[in-house]
């Protein structure tokens, strides 16, 4: 993934003078995790800038080379240092276009990896979507796969709002993947089926994708048919992938990394309920982080929905 | 060792309150300069007093005035270039208006409407600011563009004594002398934060030597006095033209208004203070000048005022004659595109409103 995410920006780059990149370690040394790998040596110092270590002046800057023409791309090293940037992404980029009443746009893209099991240092791993789905004027992206993180990276780029790009960094190198050399786009706000299925329906964005799709495969030798969907953008949301395929199979999983209260499976759930309530024949479950702050290494992948909680979430849906 | 009590601290004044100055540094300016920045400051001051007022009669919302600053907020003004970027806090109010922002325009803001906060094509000014220092970030960015595209604009941040303790002022300053842009970080230091004064917002003694820790060049500015603040911005837009990068301005005033109309400065304030900057009123030592030249009368000034009120109350009268926007303008603003779900919100309030026979 993390190849794909390179070359997508190295693409835009090369097809679009204004897009840039700035942020921490994005430079000299590619990216913490490689993911700029190159591009200051192919475009030079005026277009990949190594910031100062302050992550609301990263966010804060990109807005105004936004507003005066440039593309920016920012990287915020992990997620969780994204508290420090609050107001610049939900105050103030998130509200360019409306307090300026169309005026002005704010055409950036905000990258940055988050999630779980591996091991990192406190704050690293949270996974934090939830906060920018409560924020209007936000766009939030949140890949499983290398196909989709590029094709997803170029359309975020080209967008005219904000995009908020989440990269889960156990997938950077967990597979491989064929990827097509050239530019494409993925649309945003549409939702992809990834095993289809009449019984359960599983819904799932991130890294917690892959993970799903196991169990699912899994749970059809032993008899369970489940559909799969990849949500890919939370916002905006396709809701009627989802809606259709709970209708076919009237129970529903959803599966996130994030804190379950207040995460953004709640909303998915309060939308099946406002339009599908009819069609469930079992109460919606939910397997998501606990309420607390993300643990200590040791005890994470007891904390992180796991296959034996998806698997008893999904015998529980059956008994009904 | 660097020992900020052994800093030598200096203000750039050309006229001082009564009037004087320095003859040959009074030379440069021509008269035709003097009397447009007394008729600007002049026409700022009541247009401040009509909004105070007009508030107070219920006709305006929540209004944030700026009596006392006009010479840090006009003669700063005069010193940029049309298409220069400007990035106001609330209370610029008089640099938006000498920039090109249309009365009317303003009116439409205070009124609470959304197209209050559409600046019209063409005018280089970011919509008002409401979190402290948000903008310098920016006004930082804005500058980086500029320089990376070859083009010769200058930004300006504005802000008060507050927003230097905010850690994006820090970040900014930062950020600007790193990568040399051409960026002005205009302080006006109207001593108040709301009720906190100065001397507890920093330790320092003057804000422009913050300037010094970014690597960046500062001055300390007699901010009511506008020759003074217009030579200061002038030199800085100058160097930062030339490519020499960001510069700190303390403009050091005094905020003679309530915070917003909803303080009462009474509570923090002792009135002898508010007397004593009343005899350094920035509109008094230029119109002290321009009388003992012969260049401006008692005559002239009820015209000028008369004048300036017929436009307030056009620039009124047309903003609300004005069609006010409804709950279904929105949704319009959020994104490029409406998604989905914000699109059916939108449809659920038109049908509501065709229900109910609402405009």
């Amino acid at each position: 993934m993390i190849e794909a995410i390179n070359e997508a920006m190295r693409q835009e780059m090369e097809r679009d003078p204004r897009v840039i990149v700035l942020g921490e370690d994005v430079g000299e040394n590619g990216g913490v995790f490689r993911a700029t790998d190159g591009l200051l040596e192919q475009f030079g110092d005026q277009r990949v800038f190594d910031t100062p270590l302050a992550e609301s002046g990263i966010i804060g800057t990109s807005i105004g080379l936004a507003i005066n023409g440039m593309r920016p791309i920012a990287e915020i090293q992990f997620l969780g240092f994204v508290y420090q940037a609050m107001d610049q992404l939900a105050a103030q980029a998130a509200r360019i276009r409306f307090r300026s009443a169309g005026r002005f746009a704010c055409p950036i893209v905000v990258r940055s990896p988050y999630g779980g099991g591996v091991r990192t240092p406190e704050l690293h791993s949270d996974a934090l979507e939830a906060l920018f789905t409560h924020s209007p004027g936000l766009k939030v992206v949140m890949p499983s796969n290398p196909y989709d993180a590029k094709g997803l990276l170029i359309s975020a780029i080209r967008d005219e709002d904000p995009v908020l790009f989440l990269e889960p960094m156990k997938l950077y190198r967990a597979f491989r993947m064929e990827v097509p050399e050239e530019p494409y786009t993925i649309p945003l706000g549409q939702a992809r089926v990834v095993k289809e299925g009449e019984d359960v329906t599983i819904i799932a964005w991130g890294p917690t994708v892959p993970l799903v799709a196991n169990i699912a495969a899994e749970m059809q030798a032993k008899g369970v048919d489940a559909e799969v969907i990849d949500l890919r953008c939370l916002q905006p949301l396709d809701i009627d992938t989802i809606i259709a395929s709970v209708e076919k199979t009237g129970r529903v999983m959803i599966v996130h990394e994030a804190v379950k209260t207040g995460g953004f499976g709640a909303e998915v759930a309060a939308l099946i309920s406002e339009r599908a309530l009819f069609s469930l024949s079992a109460p919606i479950v939910r397997i998501a982080g606990y309420d607390t702050p993300y643990p200590v290494p040791s005890v994470e992948d007891d904390w992180l929905p796991n296959p034996a909680r998806i698997a008893e979430g999904i015998e529980t849906l059956m008994r009904y | 060792m660097f020992d900020p009590d052994k800093l030598p601290v200096e203000i750039v004044q050309i006229l001082d309150e009564n009037g004087n100055g320095d003859e040959k540094k009074l030379a440069a300016f021509s008269d035709e300069w003097l009397l447009r920045a007394y008729r600007e400051m002049r026409r700022a001051r009541v247009i401040d007093e009509r909004l105070l007022r007009m508030q107070r009669q219920g006709r305006i919302g929540t209004y944030a005035p700026f009596s006392g600053q006009e010479a840090a907020q006009i003669g700063s003004a005069l010193a940029l270039r049309k298409d220069d970027w400007i990035f106001p806090s609330y209370r610029e109010v008089a640099v938006c208006l000498m920039h090109g922002m249309p009365l009317e325009q303003f009116f439409h803001y205070v009124q609470g409407r959304l197209s209050g906060k559409r600046m019209p094509e063409g005018l280089n000014i970011f919509p008002t600011q409401i979190i402290i220092a948000a903008q310098t970030l920016h006004a930082v960015g804005c500058a980086w563009a500029s320089k990376l595209k070859g083009e010769s604009q200058v930004s300006v941040a504005y802000f008060g004594d507050g927003a230097t303790s905010e850690g994006d002022f820090h970040e900014a300053m930062n950020f600007a002398a790193v990568y040399n842009v051409p960026v002005i970080f205009f302080c006006q230091n109207n001593q108040y934060a709301i009720s906190v004064p100065y001397r507890k917002q920093t330790a320092s003694r003057t804000i422009a030597q913050k300037a010094l820790a970014y690597g960046m060049k500062g001055v300390l500015v007699d901010g009511n006095d506008v020759l003074a603040v217009y030579e200061t911005m002038k030199q800085a837009v100058e160097a930062a033209r030339r490519g020499e990068g960001p510069m700190l301005i303390e403009a050091l005033t005094y905020r003679l208004g309530p915070h917003t109309t909803a303080d009462d400065p009474t509570k923090y304030r002792r009135p002898e203070e508010v007397e004593t900057w009343r005899t350094k009123d920035p509109l008094h030592r230029l119109r002290v000048l321009l009388e003992r030249r012969g260049l401006w009368t008692e005559v002239q000034e009820e015209a000028l005022v008369a004048q300036v009120n017929d436009e307030v109350t056009a620039a009124y009268e047309a903003a609300i004659a004005s069609k006010a926007g409804s709950i279904v303008d929105v949704f319009d603003y959020v994104y490029s595109e409406a998604p989905t779900l914000l699109a059916e919100q939108k449809e659920e309030v038109m049908r509501r409103k065709q229900r109910s026979g609402v405009r």
